[in-house]
């Protein structure tokens, strides 16, 4: 069973290649509040590497990661 | 002082290929979207990604050139394999079946995240391309001076 984080906002980045999945992440951001979830679905193997970069860059957080077959589930935290 | 140094990031595009034109992009928008302040210079056969696609030239030379270099996203071709074309063709379909953004798309792309866009007037002037040559996003024409002014300041300059 996979477990589940409560989000704030829903991001569909499947079928998206690089540079996509971070550039909607980078919009997508804005629309939470500082301290709310951005739960996130990629098949871009890319954004395993990607998006804690793109986290580490503009100071938000990677809170959690998990593949389900094809699909990446991840949820980023806004920090500022 | 050497914070702001972090947040800038110069691109020279000087290749007018479709294949570096490509890479070019998806670094000014990954950098972009990553919240650096990001300029791309565009200079000789990188005019061509910034161009409106119409012809350019005054004398015969400028005019030969205008005609033979077209300009515009939809021509720019790949570094090789081009084929007459049949290649530019050929990588056009493959990126769009695997779902990754189109030359052109990317540009607009940029130009929503901040992206700045600037022409370089030296080549401009040997290749006769003007002003109302280029597409609305660019928002100026600069020399080599302006260029490095920027570069100086950015964390990574890159020559594409």
């Amino acid at each position: 069973m996979s477990e589940t984080m409560k989000a704030d906002k829903e991001l569909n980045l499947q079928g998206l290649m690089c540079p996509l999945p971070v550039v909607k992440m980078s919009k997508a951001i804005h629309d939470v509040p500082v301290g709310g979830v951005i739960e996130a679905t990629a098949t871009d193997p890319g954004v395993l590497a990607d998006i804690p970069a793109w986290c580490k860059s503009t100071g938000n957080e990677m809170l959690k990661t998990q593949k389900e077959g094809k699909v990446i589930r991840f949820w980023v935290k806004r920090q500022k | 002082m050497t914070d702001e140094k972090k947040n800038k990031v110069t691109l020279i595009m000087f290749s007018g290929d479709l294949d570096k034109a490509l890479a070019g992009f998806v670094i000014a928008t990954g950098a972009a979207a990553m919240g650096k302040e990001v300029t791309m210079f565009f200079t000789f056969w990188g005019l061509k990604i910034i161009q409106k696609g119409g012809p350019t030239g005054t004398s015969l030379f400028g005019k030969m050139l205008g005609f033979m270099n077209r300009g515009g996203v939809d021509r720019v071709g790949p570094s090789r394999l081009n084929m007459g074309g049949m290649g530019r063709w050929m990588f056009k379909k493959m990126m769009k079946s695997k779902n990754v953004a189109q030359l052109g798309e990317l540009r607009d792309m940029a130009l929503d995240l901040g992206v700045k866009m600037l022409g370089c007037t030296m080549s401009m002037d040997v290749m006769e391309i003007g002003r109302g040559d280029l597409i609305d996003g660019v928002s100026d024409c600069v020399g080599v001076a302006a260029m490095l002014g920027e570069a100086a300041e950015s964390e990574t300059t890159l020559f594409i």
